[in-house]
């Protein structure tokens, strides 16, 4: 598995018709950065806004009150009053953007050395488990040590879950998604587990009630925005930003990042210029699964504080970063803005959503829908640089511009 | 070849017995008896025969280890640590409970949970054998759950169900076969957007068509098949005598893919295509066709799998979002588990079954630790994949989009 590689998805009929090499490579570089995720995108949403349509909602009605119920209209009328509606709104999606950027860091630094991290999930809720087990157990201690050792507690957890994966790969060849797959299972039936009845983890002062305890005061994560009984908008989102910060610097600026971007590229190449493969799998492998840990954290810390089991099956952030990270073509940039866009969408069509146009059920179902057309089209990004290239052929029909071609 | 017949010619018993694939395969049955002995109905309450039995599996495991076959000897041993460990737990624990968990229904439960993971496993088997990589199965298992309950509803009949559920599984994979076979998409991307998508697509309609969440009473099911001789006897008949039509179906599933894939030009083909099409291609197979065949068929399957799920004995004519909860996955760990082949996805699917049913019933001992019991499936097949027991082999060509020149 390897980054889609944009060179070899434009057939050479695709290169034949644009021109020279200069111009086929701009196009394809222009065509892959920036175009592929906004078409993927329109498109998604265009299929999505068919659905909406044939089910008898008017799809345009719908998206604006999924744009309202994200918050997003805070922009015309900005106030940092948590009292108005949209404010509140923008921050439950900024709420869900902090776990969305890094559940998509996990994905994008796999991708990233050439490995497809699909068991974000589960290393979300190792840490998820853990960061709420150090967060009660440990009652009492220093309020900022205490926070700093259940983040960190909650990362290594992550890291070693996806480091399981990373170790099978690179000492016996088993594929990551098959081990990634399993381990999300394994992490959701150990969760289940937890909180059950005579659970480990399960609060024994409501004994038959499947959930944990709560983590202590001193554990959690302060509010800046809202009240923390209204779930305002906590701290972790500077670490997010942070970890995108972190993310792209040891990408681009360190000797970790150099080999696990050479791995990536061709892991062959990497290994003859003297760089260990294996080694670099399981770091890349773990450091994806560490910020899949944080995110559980930062969840658990910031605003949700106790699990059931009924909160198990329902949590899909880890898959949805499989998304935000495609999107962003696993760049932090590109993670940032797909986190955004998916966390609009994960509140606005859900619990935001109030509207006589589509009911929050419905629509909740309409992000998954948005989401899988989201990961196919940009699965595919040949349909898409077809569609570009057809474009552009049709646009040099009419006026014969030469100049145009080197210019691109 | 020659002399292996003239040994056997010679001493064909001890041969025979010596055989390294004959002691492992005895390693595995002997590993099971010994837990089956104190289990009802034969109930041992003393220690000894289980111990007993277990330690001569274990035995003939390192026998069969030694001699070639490790898979095959670690997996005895395994069992046959497992068989006395189990014998113990049994032989301690009371009596009533024991007869709570092990009745006769355990086996028809246990076929009724591993019967969406056969076809599961069995259409993974189909497309991953033509060289496509199916992580989908999950979706394509919900789609047929979903529409599968609503045919029944709407078409009145049971029959409408399956064949909505299995037209609905093969757009879907239709759809997928050509985005990872005409635009050579990943398919690992691929397949996990099959599985979003129809997360989302299942749970729009359902709140759409059955606007209260909830599918009314009385839809029309898949039918039990009653065996007259059977099911009036005390163990065959709640164990075997009263199965569902879909159980049968998968069973006769099981044997015919095995003949199509195994001992047909057609499954030639497509075990050609999936190990090297670019000589299947030479020889002047379609590699194109074969793989959409395969995918759309494997969309089939997975679906009805999924159709049994709503429609048959287990769920009863209900559906709820997210229905299939993972069984699409443990499908392709049965498939992965067993090396790609029928009757290995099939054994794996019935003890995957067993666990799910295991872990349901031993709730009589603990809540919390029976819960723990459905991770067994998924922990077996990290275990097959990490090469503990033998190394999982794909086909060659699986996963690798073919470019035609």
């Amino acid at each position: 598995m390897t980054e889609p590689r944009h060179d070899a998805n434009v057939s050479p009929e695709q290169a034949a018709q644009t021109g020279t090499l200069a111009a086929r490579i701009s196009l394809t570089h222009r065509a892959g950065g920036v175009a592929v995720p906004v078409v993927t995108v329109l498109v998604a949403f265009l299929m999505g806004g068919v659905v909406v349509l044939a089910t008898g909602h008017n799809p345009l009605l719908a998206y604006r009150d999924v744009f309202n119920g994200a918050g997003l209209n805070w922009i015309f009328h900005p106030t940092t009053n948590i009292a108005d509606t949209a404010a509140y709104h923008l921050s439950q999606t900024l709420l869900a953007t902090t776990t969305l950027i890094l559940t998509g860091l996990a994905v994008a630094f796999a991708f990233r050395c050439g490995m497809f991290n699909i068991g974000g999930q589960g290393q979300y809720f190792v840490g998820f488990y853990v960061a709420n087990w150090v967060g009660f157990a440990l009652e009492g201690m220093t309020p900022v040590l205490h926070i700093l050792l259940a983040i960190g507690a909650a990362v290594l957890a992550g890291a070693i879950w996806a480091g399981i994966a990373g170790v099978l790969k690179a000492t016996v060849g088993a594929h990551e998604v098959i081990s990634t797959i399993m381990l999300n299972w394994i992490a959701i039936w150990i969760g289940e587990w937890l909180v059950a009845d005579g659970g480990p983890l399960q609060d024994p002062s409501q004994p038959f009630n499947p959930t944990s305890k709560a983590v202590s005061p001193g554990a959690q994560l302060p509010v800046f925005w809202g009240s923390q009984s209204l779930q305002g908008l906590h701290i972790g989102i500077f670490i997010a930003l942070a970890a995108l910060v972190a993310f792209w610097a040891i990408l681009n600026r360190t000797t970790l990042g150099y080999e696990v971007r050479a791995v990536g590229f061709n892991p062959d190449a990497a290994a003859y210029g003297g760089i260990d493969v294996r080694k670099n799998i399981i770091r890349a492998m773990a450091i994806s699964g560490a910020f899949a840990g944080l995110a559980g954290a930062l969840d658990m810390l910031g605003y949700i504080y106790q699990f059931s089991q009924n909160d198990i099956p329902v949590s899909a952030v880890g898959f949805l970063g499989i998304a935000v990270a495609l999107l962003g073509r696993n760049t932090a940039i590109g993670t940032l803005l797909g986190a955004l866009l998916f966390g609009g969408l994960l509140f606005g069509t859900t619990h935001g959503l109030t509207s006589n146009v589509i009911s929050p059920e419905l629509a909740g179902n309409l992000t998954y829908i948005i989401q899988g057309l989201v990961v196919l089209f940009i699965g595919a990004d040949v349909l898409i640089l077809y569609l570009w290239n057809s474009r552009r052929r049709g646009r040099r029909r009419r006026p014969p511009a030469p100049s145009a071609e080197a210019a691109a | 070849m020659t002399t292996a017949w003239t040994n056997r010619l010679e001493n064909p018993v001890s041969a025979r017995l010596r055989d390294p694939a004959f002691t492992g395969y005895l390693g595995l049955f002997l590993g099971a008896f010994a837990a089956f002995l104190a289990i009802p109905p034969i109930e041992a309450r003393t220690l000894t025969w289980p111990v007993v039995v277990g330690i001569a599996a274990t035995l003939l495991g390192i026998w069969t280890a030694t001699r070639g076959r490790r898979r095959l000897g670690y997996g005895a041993v395994a069992t046959g640590v497992l068989g006395i460990g189990l014998g113990i737990l049994a032989t301690r624990s009371g009596t009533e409970n024991l007869h709570a968990v092990f009745d006769p229904t355990l086996i028809a439960q246990t076929f009724g949970f591993a019967t969406p993971l056969v076809f599961g496993a069995i259409a993974g088997m189909f497309s991953e054998r033509s060289g496509v990589v199916n992580i989908g199965l999950e979706g394509m298992m919900l789609m047929g759950a979903f529409w599968g309950v609503y045919g029944a509803d709407k078409g009145g009949n049971w029959i409408v169900g399956i064949l909505l559920g299995a037209a609905v599984g093969a757009l879907l994979a239709l759809v997928y076969a050509y985005f990872a076979i005409h635009l050579r998409s990943d398919q690992i991307v691929g397949g996990t957007a099959v599985n979003f998508l129809a997360l989302g697509v299942t749970g729009y309609f359902f709140v759409q068509l059955y606007h209260n969440n909830y599918v009314p009473n009385g839809v029309s099911t898949i039918p039990n098949i009653r065996i007259p001789g059977l099911s009036g006897t005390h163990f065959f008949g709640p164990a075997i005598g009263n199965l569902n039509l879909m159980i049968w179906a998968g069973f006769v599933l099981v044997i015919v893919s095995y003949v199509v894939l195994f001992k047909t030009p057609i499954g030639l083909r497509i075990r050609a295509c999936g190990e090297h099409p670019r000589a299947a291609d030479t020889v002047g197979i379609n590699v194109y066709a074969v793989r959409y065949a395969c995918v759309v068929l494997s969309g089939v399957l997975a679906a009805l799998g999924g159709v049994y799920l709503s429609t048959g004995n287990i769920g009863g004519g209900t559906f709820i979002a997210n229905m299939t909860n993972g069984r699409g996955f443990i499908a392709l760990a049965a498939m992965i588990f067993c090396n790609w082949r029928p009757a290995g996805a099939f054994g794996a699917a019935v003890l995957f079954g067993f666990s799910s049913a295991l872990a349901l019933r031993l709730q009589v001992y603990s809540a919390s630790a029976a819960t723990l019991f459905n991770v067994l499936p998924y922990v077996l097949t990290l275990i097959a994949v990490a090469g503990v027991i033998g190394r999982t082999v794909a086909p060659a060509a699986d996963g690798k989009p073919y470019a035609k020149q």
